[in-house]
């Protein structure tokens, strides 16, 4: 479906976020495109939910099913959803999309970007080899597909979803040989101060029973403290150690990483949007008010674009940037949305520290790839940074980290952080990437296709 | 090396992978389609030449590119399986278009 | 608080500044490199990458002939950097094209370059306008719209980033300090002779001081006793995934890197201190490459930027030494890649001695920009 010209409001995501900030604004009566890369509607978290048999729905339990609530509540509001659209730039009043090839520049008076997460990137030996998979992706392969590995699987790593794809699996009838949980153990007594709240929060009641099924059935490694994949041209093997202990090799077909999700931040980073570093989550935070209003009027952020906060906290929090924009008066429903979200919230920063993945598993060294796109090493990282580069720019222009397809997205934190260790200098000091237009690659003759005043041709053609 | 569960629909399509023609399911992503039929990796990267197959399957990592219907450099898993469709596994950079 | 004293202090840690330091610190001076932090107006991240003969000398002959210096000079300074920094900046120099899109273009490229010939006192370089059927005998991937072209057999490119790098890095191997998060706030001259540079990072005191701070020379230089009109020029630039190597000319607008990347370029934009890309320019710069080699329509764009050139009023580099102030020089351009070799083995050089020889350098001066008195 390609898009209007104009729309009321432009929403960039059709995850739970974006999904709750169109129905809102659909059902008052507003105009809403909301743009997505996936072909139906549901994010990643609840990706295909009402496209698939019931059966797996079931499967994949009852935190996945519940989405389809929300996909057909927006389907019905009104609000027109354009899948299968990679949108490459978003400012106040207008964003630029590419559907089907084609490139189009959309305007609406409220932006909402409902970006979502990405898996945090886990560079270790032999991360790049074929049948090694993030983990999120391997759950995507279920959800979307009913696809599972077949063979010898392995998923390493830590946080929910390590937990949550295994007791997946097992509903599905696989066997997963091991559990490898790079969770250093420290992490406990960390967030221990944070388990009332955490306990207040709704959380529990999803993640002990699971834990605790998974525990029976999957043989768990705990405290792993260094890992590789090995492999010629596709995985075969992998070895890990646990604390100093010595290095244990077993064969493996399919090795699935996982260690926590980042917000998605490059569109709004591209639009100006400030970062914050957020030391809990180890990521970027963009500057965002509890409604989703940013320093831009007319720009909104909603969900885990803008810290890790789950599923319905992200519900939550695309509904009041629906309201945000509708101009609800605060109090009623507004202060409940906020209440509600602040319960979910609480609960987090007990799960942020608890699963706060190991600095070895987030800064490289020797050969392993930090930047997969330009196969940029730990070893390169450091080599430059000893000439002193003052950041992730300049380091970006040294060696070609970060100027592959994905943009950054796989090496950026690494990056970030590596550069920080090296310099003796904390995330925040060092900063980040600069995020430009496009932030996906499009087509050369799709940008060629771009409006362009007389002013801006003569710029060029002279 | 992955495999469908039961409730997965049929098979009905079928597309030419490196002139190989495999089954996949009409409107799953290339990329799944791949993986289950045992094609784990799709391409060598310009850089070093070494391989490398899907990885986030969301869209991110940009690993999973293959030449469809002659495009190079496609991302297999955002693109739908639809009957007839030719994959070409690629090596190295891309060339360029038509 | 003692500060760190060197024998010169060069403002500035891009590719003018990098280069002059090089040179110095190669005579055996003991050199000092500030910069600015990682966000910075930073030219030398976001050039184009040509070392560029064609059509540059237009109103000053002496700049022609700086500029055909330093190309031919570039082979072997490329050469004595890599062994030095154990970087090969891959400099190619196949001669490259201006390409014309319509008959009128093409006539006024020859017209504009025939007058630059033209000139008295013009060191001549050889150029060919080209036909379209001798332009496809060297790029038989231009499209049906390109008409002709110039050509210069001087002019190539090179990997400026891998240029930055590797001066960075001889530097670092030299025993040269690079002080980044070191922006210059005040240059003090000491009663004694010499300077004392207050940075956001500290303080630093030097025999000598070299401004090579782009644009931020426009408000150092009058510490010095020195004018430095500069003002800052937007360039947009678009850049493409790699694709297999196709293009073994670098074009003016276009140009496929060692690494396979394609560049396509530029704008000139008179928007002040603001490096924001935008759709309309940055598609124009897209139209205008397809149309010139339509089998790029497909490929994709991974990353826009913009970038300052650093612009006199003439368009001309300024060097020079300070009358009020010796000791103190400055050296600014906006062709800090096709500058490079001159910048590395005569202005680094000449100004560790202590000295900028007029027979060279007197045409630089910024005095060219005082406004005469009486008519």
């Amino acid at each position: 479906m390609s898009p209007e010209r104009r729309y009321d409001a432009l929403v960039v995501g059709a995850g739970p976020a974006g999904l709750a900030a169109a129905t809102t604004l659909a059902r008052a009566g507003r105009s809403v495109a909301v743009f997505d890369e996936q072909p139906t509607p549901g994010g990643q978290v609840h990706r295909a939910v009402a496209a698939v048999p019931e059966s797996r729905r079931a499967l994949l339990g009852p935190d996945y099913a519940r989405g389809r609530e929300a996909v057909e509540a927006f389907l019905a509001s009104g609000a027109h959803h354009i899948g299968q659209a990679s949108v490459w730039s978003a400012a106040p009043g207008r964003v630029g999309v590419t559907v089907g090839g084609v490139a189009h520049l959309v305007e609406g008076d409220a932006v909402v970007l409902a970006t979502g997460a990405y898996e945090r990137p886990f560079p270790i030996p032999g991360w790049t080899l074929p049948g090694v998979l993030s983990g999120g992706g391997a759950q995507t392969l279920l959800k979307a597909s009913g696809l599972v590995p077949e063979g010898r699987t392995v998923i390493a790593g830590s946080g929910p979803l390590v937990w949550l794809l295994a007791w997946q699996y097992l509903r599905c009838g696989l066997t997963v040989d091991a559990i490898l949980d790079s969770t250093p153990a420290g992490n406990r007594w960390r967030a221990a101060p944070h388990l009332a709240g955490f306990l207040a929060s709704p959380y529990p009641v999803k993640g002990l029973e699971l834990l605790r099924a998974v525990r029976r059935s999957v043989r768990v490694v705990r405290g792993v403290s260094a890992l590789e994949a090995v492999g010629e041209d596709r995985v075969s093997a992998l070895r890990y150690r646990v604390g100093a202990g010595a290095w244990v090799e077993m064969g493996v077909d399919t090795l699935l990483l996982h260690q926590g999700v980042v917000p998605a931040i490059e569109l709004a980073a591209s639009a100006g949007i400030r970062q914050r570093w957020d030391r809990d989550q180890l990521c970027w935070h963009p500057e965002v008010d509890a409604m989703g209003r940013t320093p831009l009027a007319g720009l909104y952020l909603a969900g885990d674009g803008t810290g890790i906060a789950g599923a319905e906290a992200a519900a939550l929090s695309g509904e009041l940037a629906a309201h945000a924009i509708l101009g609800t008066s605060e109090g009623g429903r507004v202060s409940g949305l906020l209440a509600q979200r602040a319960r979910w919230l609480r609960g987090r920063r007990f799960l942020d520290l608890l699963y706060q993945p190991a600095p070895a598993f987030r800064v490289p060294a020797g050969e392993t790839l930090a930047c997969r796109c330009e196969e940029v090493t730990a070893r390169a990282l450091g080599e430059a940074a000893a000439l002193g580069v003052p950041g992730p720019n300049q380091l970006k222009a040294f060696l070609r980290c970060g100027m592959g397809p994905c943009q950054g997205r796989l090496c950026g934190l690494t990056v970030t952080e590596a550069l920080a260790h090296h310099s003796g200098r904390t995330p925040a000091q060092v900063g980040r990437y600069r995020a430009r237009v496009p932030v996906k690659p499009l087509p050369l003759a799709a940008l060629a296709a771009m409006p362009a005043t007389d002013d801006e041709r003569r710029a060029v053609e002279r | 090396m992955f495999r469908r569960l039961p409730d997965a629909p049929p098979a009905t399509a079928t597309i030419l992978v490196d002139g190989r023609a495999v089954r996949a399911v009409p409107g799953e992503s290339v990329a799944a389609a791949l993986l289950a039929n045992g094609i784990v990796a799709c391409r060598t990267t310009p850089v070093s030449g070494a391989a490398r197959g899907p990885y986030c399957l969301m869209g991110v990592c940009f690993e999973c590119l293959a030449t469809i219907d002659g495009e190079p450099n496609r991302q297999t898993c955002l693109v739908l399986v639809r009957d007839g469709l030719r994959i070409e596994t690629q090596s190295g950079a891309r060339g360029l278009g038509p | 608080m003692t500060a760190r004293s060197f024998d010169l202090a060069v403002v500035g840690g891009g590719l003018v500044g990098a280069a002059v330091a090089w040179g110095a610190a190669r005579t055996g001076a003991r050199v000092v490199v500030l910069d600015e932090g990682d966000i910075a107006f930073r030219a030398s991240r976001g050039n184009f990458a040509l070392v560029w003969v064609q059509s540059k000398g237009m109103g000053m002959p002496e700049y022609a002939a700086w500029t055909v210096a330093s190309s031919e000079a570039w082979a072997g300074f490329a050469d004595e950097l890599g062994r030095e920094s154990g970087i090969d900046v891959a400099h190619r120099r196949p001669g490259g094209f201006h390409l014309a899109l319509s008959d009128a273009e093409l006539q006024a490229r020859a017209d504009n370059l025939k007058r630059l010939h033209n000139q008295p006192a013009m060191q001549r370089y050889p150029y060919e306008i080209l036909d379209r059927e001798r332009v496809r005998g060297m790029l038989p991937e231009i499209g049906p719209e390109v008409v002709g072209g110039s050509f210069c057999p001087l002019d190539g490119h090179t990997n400026s980033l891998k240029l930055l790098r590797a001066l960075h890095t001889a530097l670092a191997r030299a025993g040269t300090p690079y002080l980044a998060r070191h922006a210059v706030e005040t240059i003090l001259p000491r009663g004694g002779g010499g300077f004392r540079l207050l940075s956001s990072g500290g303080t630093i005191e030097a025999a000598r001081v070299a401004l090579c701070a782009g644009n931020g020379n426009a408000r150092l230089a009058p510490m010095l006793g020195l004018s430095v009109p500069v003002r800052p020029q937007r360039g947009q630039i678009v850049v493409t995934e790699r694709v297999q190597p196709f293009l073994h000319h670098p074009v003016v607008t276009v140009r496929q890197t060692d690494e396979g990347s394609v560049m396509l370029g530029d704008s000139l934009e008179e928007t002040g201190f603001d490096t924001a890309t935008g759709l309309g320019v940055t598609g124009t710069i897209a139209n205008r490459a397809v149309r010139l080699f339509p089998r790029l329509a497909r490929v994709n764009v991974v990353r826009t930027w913009a970038a300052l050139r650093v612009m006199t009023p003439d368009g001309f580099p300024i060097y020079e030494e300070s009358t009020s102030h010796p000791g103190a020089f400055v050296a600014t351009c906006h062709s800090g890649v096709t500058l490079a070799a001159n910048h590395a083995r005569l202005v680094g050089p000449t100004i560790a001695a202590g000295r900028l020889p007029a027979e060279t350098f007197a045409p630089f001066s910024a005095r060219r920009f005082d406004v005469p008195q009486a008519a």
